[in-house]
């Protein structure tokens, strides 16, 4: 075999890989969807938000510091303390549920039957202002943030596979990282099963997100599942927030993520657990393979961007509810 | 007691359908716009113009093309940015190859062919609905941003992908390049709002807007009824386009002068436009304007009173932009979901009761 | 409408305080927000700070007091112009817009209302050409001397000949990203190396096609033409596959601590281009520690000082007072006007006397500005990060670039632009 061909190998693991990273932030908008029908584009800007408070607790940052210096003229920047990891991670998560709490109390209440696309509306109006909120609570610099999961190539891996192609194959190459990302991917995935399979909640859960009016009138309170999916969201939003950030730091720039989800939303159905994992992982690879067999080669690069939406929208050509959307049946 | 019916007797059809059946309302409209037309010329100064005027106009163009898409015909898209930046780079061609042709013909033909890619893009329309379609559009605004990046035809190989307009005249008077004055970019812009406005006025309320309506509020309802869809929706997609197309045309030419696919066409520009639309109210030209006015004014507005009144640091008041912005936003749909233009509404029904309401 | 019009009364209230044209004004279009903020927060303090300087220290500029007028862009175009056009009637000296696009937007505007423009290391490279571009400066170096600068090292590094081998280019897919392929390919053509192009999109997270590619190509040396997040990724994952650190050259744009730290020890020896000194062994930062920092009156949080961005702003604000000075010399007066600022950068001479004086030594090349020449003679110097010690040093000294390549492709853009805008070439 030629090195070109385990070259496509590695592409297309390494696509898998990337697509792993995808579904993670897919599968917040597709809890949030499932159970209130709202399109949470906030989704982005809650794992940026997640990260920046992890790295704020970790370093013992100030909340406000800046904005408390500059109007008080005082010179306060930390608590001089370093907090370990595990439980900086506690406490964000208890900040990402009383974020829940308070989305559901200042916003979802007050706009329950609307149209789909006002709630939508509100999910942007919540980015932006969260965008601000978290600037204004860390600062806008950028941060690293370290929980201690390792990057880098996985040498053991390039090592014994080196013998495969010949003199130019150097291994199949991914990154450690990469790796851990889907572990927990994998236990995330499993314990929403579990839970929304086997415990109270969950089955409150499913009966939501299929009828919402059958679920009131057996007396779920659908504020208080409201508030459950959103710190569920939440806790996803902040392990993308700590994937992601740790390979790029934690900045703006984070929330730009949610860009590289809608793809893979449109591929799997916008109420589908396993569509968004499977939606992810057709995209990853297609994405990846298509720059490195097309795209690079052809027509200098850069394609993976719209090549994702590409061939979402081919493929609901085909099957407009997506890949496990709920079949859309129409009637008069 | 101004604002009424009463004693406004209507002896033709012609008179009975007019856009503003209310005399309170036509005059109303009348020294709007002559007040825009003949005596904002003479006031306006380069801040006023570039920093609020210009772009206002130009953003309720966009939003007027989005609303015909999005709130008369029920499509959602979030690929107002590519198509905008497909007029800019129409125009940016047209204007460099032809440098004899009048830029209102360029304008023009910037927008038709804005409004044949839009067509294309809405292809996909026929299969896919909701949100999966906003999504899909998602693909349009990616696909063109890449590809006015990537090939060197459409900015004229220079060396970085900027795009600069050339100084052109109509009339006589610079419109694009340096040596424009702030009332003829703002008459220019001014001209195509008020017609296109006008045209889009009638043509909703027409055959064609009703059309669209029908196939917004139910789709198959309206095919069972006779309604084509695909010339419908294409019908949408291609004027919605033109419009915006035109937007972007002027966008680049007028008001920034230079422009870079990625930057200035970014998807940030999709939302914004869906944010005017919203905000001012789906399916209603007013609310159009509204919109565009909320958006582009409110961001400066709080910039001056925050950076130039209270003395704050720069980078605290543009974070707090954000928040107030969102949250805004926020308060805005859950106080009043249906945008300005309802609120206008509700003010006119108030009106027309005032002062004796029961 | 009531709403619309009560907000324009209240935008006209508020833009209708007039300025005192007493102080000389330096606008400063900041970035502290948005997805490059991380960069543009210690340009902005740098650039604020030395005119702080100057005012507790000189007492002004020749007894003018100088002052910065902050206007946060948010590297957004738009809010650009709002800028230019909100600052330009307060009598504003000179724009150092820190954006690409905002230059590009500039030029023609800034042109006509005669104010001078100070892209430092960015923006349009054929600006240079002053015959052309009047009001439009770059010095000292530009994109085009920064990649020869960087072919110039390669070749140096391997030995005086690289024919036959490989560079590969990893480019932000925009205008600016764009800028070096050019000279690159002219200078391929010349040393006879082979380019390998490779862009990423905006903003450039996902990085993974472009490594993979440069592991089985083993390209033999990287350059980078990055900015924002872009950087820390690319830096990482060239970490990542291990690559060879020390063979890996970024623009100045790609070259602060931001952009290594994140990467940790995995970032050592990345090299990046320099158009100034690094780090604050000068004794101008005591001048800054005493004057501006212990006084409280550092701009933003205080914490960027010594750092890369911190500096090319200090040295930014340095050579726009510096070029105050000269106008001020040579117009005779301390109240300049921008037509005045503007003849005093186009006569700017750096030399090392002055840089000594001024607490800098070495901390930037020598040069002169002419009309012929606004950008400089385009000198550059190679820096090194060192991850255990956390710290950026130069490697080499400001060296030249190819400017026989770089003057012709420079007059080709320009004489494209001339012809363009109906400019006549020629110095005023």
């Amino acid at each position: 075999m030629s090195a070109d061909f385990y070259y496509a190998i590695e592409v297309i693991l390494n696509g898998l890989m990337a697509g792993v990273m995808y579904s993670l932030v897919a599968l917040g908008f597709v809890l949030i969807f499932k159970a209130s029908g709202i399109f949470n584009y906030a989704q982005g800007v809650m794992a940026l938000f997640a990260a920046l408070t992890l790295v704020g607790f970790q370093n013992g940052e100030i909340p406000f510091s800046h904005l408390i210096n500059a109007v008080f003229g005082t010179d306060i920047h930390h608590f001089g303390w370093h907090m370990p990891a595990f439980f900086a991670i506690l406490c964000s998560l208890a900040v990402m549920i009383l974020f829940a709490f308070l989305v559901e109390k200042y916003i979802l209440k007050h706009l329950v039957n609307q149209e789909p696309i006002i709630l939508f509306m509100a999910t942007i109006g919540l980015a932006y202002f969260m965008e601000g909120f978290g600037d204004l609570m860390w600062g806008a610099d950028i941060k690293k943030l370290d929980v201690g999961i390792p990057q880098g190539g996985n040498i053991w891996l390039e090592e014994n596979t080196a013998f495969l192609g010949g003199d130019d194959f150097y291994g199949f190459y991914i990154d450690n990282l990469d790796i851990w990302a889907t572990i927990f991917a994998a236990i995330l995935v499993i314990s929403l099963v579990i839970f929304s399979q086997y415990t109270k909640t969950g089955r409150a859960l499913r009966a939501v997100a299929d009828d919402h009016q059958a679920a009131l009138s057996v007396g779920i309170s659908l504020r208080s599942i409201w508030v459950i999916v959103w710190a569920i969201a939440g806790f996803v939003a902040l392990v993308a927030g700590i994937m992601w950030g740790s390979k790029s730091g934690v900045q703006f720039s984070l929330s730009l993520i949610a860009l590289k989800a809608l793809p893979v939303l449109m591929l799997g159905g916008f109420t589908s657990i396993p569509g968004a994992i499977i939606g992810g992982l057709i995209i990853g690879v297609g994405e990846k393979l298509f720059e490195f067999l097309i795209g690079a080669p052809f027509l200098g690069g850069a394609t993976e961007n719209w090549f994702a939406y590409m061939l979402a929208l081919l493929f609901l050509v085909f099957r407009p509810q997506g890949l496990f959307g709920e079949k859309i049946i129409e009637r008069v | 007691m101004l604002y009424r019916e009463a004693g406004d007797f209507k002896t033709s059809y012609a008179k009975d359908q007019q856009t503003f059946p209310i005399a309170f309302d036509r005059w109303g409209y009348f020294i709007t716009i002559a007040f825009a037309f003949l005596v904002v010329p003479f006031l306006i100064n380069d801040y006023w113009v570039n920093a609020v005027v210009l772009p206002f106009l130009i953003y309720s163009i966009a939003a007027i093309g989005l609303n015909i898409l999005t709130g008369y015909c029920g499509q959602v898209s979030l690929g107002t940015g590519g198509f905008m930046a497909v007029g800019a780079f129409s125009a940016y061609k047209l204007m460099t190859a032809f440098p004899e042709l009048s830029m209102i013909i360029v304008i023009l033909l910037s927008g038709g062919v804005t409004a044949f890619v839009g067509i294309l893009f809405g292809l996909p329309s026929l299969r896919i609905k909701g949100f999966y379609l906003a999504v899909a559009t998602l693909a349009a605004q990616f696909f063109l941003v890449w590809m006015f990046n990537k090939f060197p035809w459409f900015y004229n190989y220079s060396a970085s992908g900027q795009i600069s307009a050339p100084e052109r005249s109509v009339f006589g008077f610079a419109v694009t390049g340096a040596n424009v004055t702030p009332a003829v970019s703002y008459l220019f812009c001014l001209c195509f709002v008020f017609v296109l406005a006008w045209a889009a006025r009638n043509l909703t309320r027409g055959a064609n807007g009703r059309k669209w309506m029908a196939i917004r509020d139910m789709d198959i309802a309206a095919e069972i009824i006779g309604v084509d869809p695909l010339k419908t929706k294409l019908t949408a997609f291609g004027v919605s386009s033109f419009y915006i197309g035109i937007a972007g045309a002027l966008l680049f030419a007028i008001y920034l002068g230079a422009a870079e696919v990625g930057e200035a066409f970014d998807i940030s520009k999709s939302f914004l436009v869906l944010f005017m639309i919203i905000i001012g109210g789906l399916g209603s030209i007013f609310g159009s304007f509204a919109g565009a006015a909320f958006m582009v004014l409110m961001p400066v507005l709080l910039k001056n009173i925050m950076v130039g009144y209270l003395g704050w640091p720069t980078d605290l008041a543009s974070h707090f932009q954000f928040v107030i912005v969102g949250g805004l936003i926020v308060i805005f749909l859950i106080l009043e979901p249906h945008g300005f233009a309802q609120l206008w509404r509700l003010a006119k029904e108030k009106l027309r009761l005032w002062p004796f309401p029961h | 409408m009531k709403l619309t019009k009560l907000a324009a009364a209240a935008v006209a209230a508020s833009i209708a305080a007039t300025p005192v044209l007493a102080d000389l004004v330096f606008p400063s279009l900041d970035y502290r927000t948005g997805p490059y903020a991380a960069n543009g927060i210690p340009f902005a303090d740098g650039y604020a700070d030395y005119f702080t300087l100057v005012n507790a220290r000189d007492g002004g500029i020749g007894g003018v007091a100088a002052k910065v007028i902050a206007c946060e862009t948010g590297y957004n175009t738009e809010k650009g112009v709002e800028c230019y056009e909100s600052t330009k009637g307060e009598g504003a000296l000179v724009y150092q817009p820190l954006s690409t696009g905002i230059t590009y937007q500039l030029i023609p505007k800034a042109t006509a209302d005669g104010i001078p423009v100070h892209s430092m290391g960015y923006g349009r490279t054929s600006a240079a050409n002053g015959k052309v571009f009047s009001n439009i400066f770059n010095y000292p170096a530009n994109y085009w001397n920064g990649a020869s600068h960087a072919v110039n090292h390669a070749i140096a590094d391997s030995g005086g000949d690289i024919s036959g081998k490989t560079i590969a280019l990893v480019y932000h897919n925009s205008a600016y990203g764009k800028e070096p392929i050019r000279t690159l390919e002219e200078l391929s053509k010349k040393h006879g190396f082979k380019l390998s192009l490779l862009a990423v999109d905006h903003p450039g997270q996902e990085q993974k096609s472009q490594w993979l590619q440069i592991r089985r190509e083993k390209p033999d040396y990287v350059f980078m033409w990055g900015w924002g997040v872009m950087n820390q990724v690319a830096i990482q994952e060239a970490a990542n596959i291990r690559y060879p650190m020390d063979k890996f050259v970024g623009i100045w744009w790609s070259g602060s601590e931001n952009d290594v730290l994140p990467a940790g020890d995995g970032a050592n020896g990345y090299k990046a281009l320099a158009m100034h000194n690094v780090g604050s062994d000068f004794p101008v930062f005591d001048d800054i520690k005493k004057y501006v920092v212990d006084a409280g009156n550092a701009a933003g949080a205080g914490d960027q000082v010594g750092t890369v961005l911190y500096n090319r702003g200090m040295y930014a604000a340095m050579l726009a007072v510096e070029a105050a000075k000269t106008a001020q010399e040579i117009h005779g007066t301390a109240d300049i006007t921008p037509a005045m600022m503007r003849d005093g950068m186009e006569a700017l001479v750096i030399d090392e006397a002055k840089m000594t004086a001024l607490g800098m030594p070495n901390f930037g090349p020598t040069f002169s500005v002419s009309c012929e020449n606004h950008g400089g003679p385009g000198l550059g110097a190679i820096s090194q990060w060192d991850a255990s010690a956390k710290k950026w040093s130069l490697i080499s000294g400001f060296e030249p670039s190819d400017n026989e390549i770089i003057n012709a492709l420079i007059a080709e853009d320009s004489a494209a632009f001339a012809a363009e805008n109906n400019i006549a070439e020629g110095c005023k």
